[in-house]
């Protein structure tokens, strides 16, 4: 006969030290990666999305608070700081690629920054949201602390902001390739550096499934976008809704 | 391993300083990457000191996102109404910036393979 009352003793316990919230990310991200393999590397079996989708119904089912699961987890969430400086490793490989393509890579970068700023604003507010909702859209492809304190700065809501450049990149990393593919886009630079731009760290991640190159490019336009958005949104999202008055 | 792990938590350190210091407005390991990669063209030997290190991490990047990903489906669900406005933005925004920046780019040469994204 289990004792439950020593178990629940034992849940206790674990659950309030960080070993569970480390030990669960680990389980759940291992689980999706199955996923993806068995899903023969669709883009549609997002490993982000089912790995957090697990741990939320974990959560959920016992109980346990979002901050709680984060002691343990953060030590995971530190390594994105090293991973992002890592990207320069890549990057430096194709840097005789980068130099003779400078020009077309950079009107890319000035056209999607603005496209992506302005489409997010002028589509919300058609739709009846409120200026307070376009402040935390405009800044949504780039990288989370960026687009943070863009739309603070802006008058948004940082929080739902955090949320909405996580939705982004999932759904960038998802249905990405069926844009390209209804394109006819097909180089893995150009592919890279669209999934970079307009998705920014989760864009990147689901580049680097598909080629090193691709991530390559991807991590060069989320650094680089990031560094746009934050010059551009400030001025650019209140001109729009001028306009749009 | 663990060389490659401090040189790469040593850019992240100088980055942030740059950017405290210089008021930039760039996530401190943003330029810490910058920064890195002069420090990798100048010195190429260190490439051989940080790719391994840089690999394994860069492969499972997706892993390094799930953390805050779980926090935000939790802050979601507080929900703010106006959700219509706020999905169609998102989709038809993040649409047309991928499209936008690759049809620019549609034409850049691919020595290797064929992408399949």
């Amino acid at each position: 006969m289990p004792d439950f009352a020593e178990f629940s003793h034992f849940w206790v316990y674990l659950s309030a030290s960080p070993l569970l919230g480390l030990t669960m990310t680990l389980c759940a991200y291992l689980a999706a990666q199955r996923i993806f393999v068995l899903c023969k590397a669709s883009p549609l079996a997002n490993p982000v999305a089912i790995t957090v989708a697990l741990i939320v119904g974990v959560l959920w089912l016992t109980g346990m608070s979002y901050e709680r699961y984060f002691a343990g987890a953060q030590f995971v969430h530190f390594l994105l700081g090293p991973a992002t400086v890592a990207l320069a490793v890549p990057l430096v490989r194709q840097l005789p690629r980068l130099r003779r393509a400078a020009l077309p890579l950079g009107a890319a970068l000035l056209a999607g920054s603005v496209t992506a700023i302005v489409s997010a604003v002028v589509v919300a507010l058609l739709l009846g949201a409120t200026p307070e909702l376009a402040y935390t859209l405009g800044p949504k492809s780039a990288t989370s602390p960026i687009a943070m304190a863009v739309s603070e700065r802006l008058g948004g809501i940082p929080a739902l902001t955090a949320a909405l450049v996580i939705g982004t990149g999932i759904f960038g990393a998802v249905f990405g390739r069926y844009v390209f593919m209804l394109l006819r886009i097909r180089s893995d630079a150009a592919c890279g550096f669209a999934l970079g731009l307009a998705s920014h760290g989760i864009g990147t991640a689901r580049a680097f499934q598909v080629s090193p190159e691709m991530g390559a490019f991807a991590g060069l336009a989320m650094g680089l976008n990031g560094a746009l958005t934050a010059l551009l949104a400030p001025w650019l999202v209140p001109l729009v809704m001028g306009w749009m008055q | 391993m663990l060389a490659a792990f401090a040189v790469l938590l040593l850019f992240q350190c100088l980055g942030e300083g740059i950017v405290f210091v210089f008021h930039l407005p760039l996530p401190g390991p943003v330029a810490g990457m910058l920064l890195l990669m002069v420090a990798l063209i100048a010195l190429p030997k260190l490439q051989a000191l940080v790719e391994q290190a840089a690999n394994t991490l860069l492969s499972h990047l997706s892993l390094l996102f799930v953390p805050a990903g779980v926090g935000i489906v939790v802050a979601a669900s507080s929900g703010s109404g106006h959700w219509v406005a706020i999905l169609a933005s998102l989709v038809v925004s993040t649409v047309l910036a991928l499209a936008v920046t690759g049809l620019i780019l549609r034409r850049m040469g691919n020595p290797a393979k064929d992408g399949d994204a």
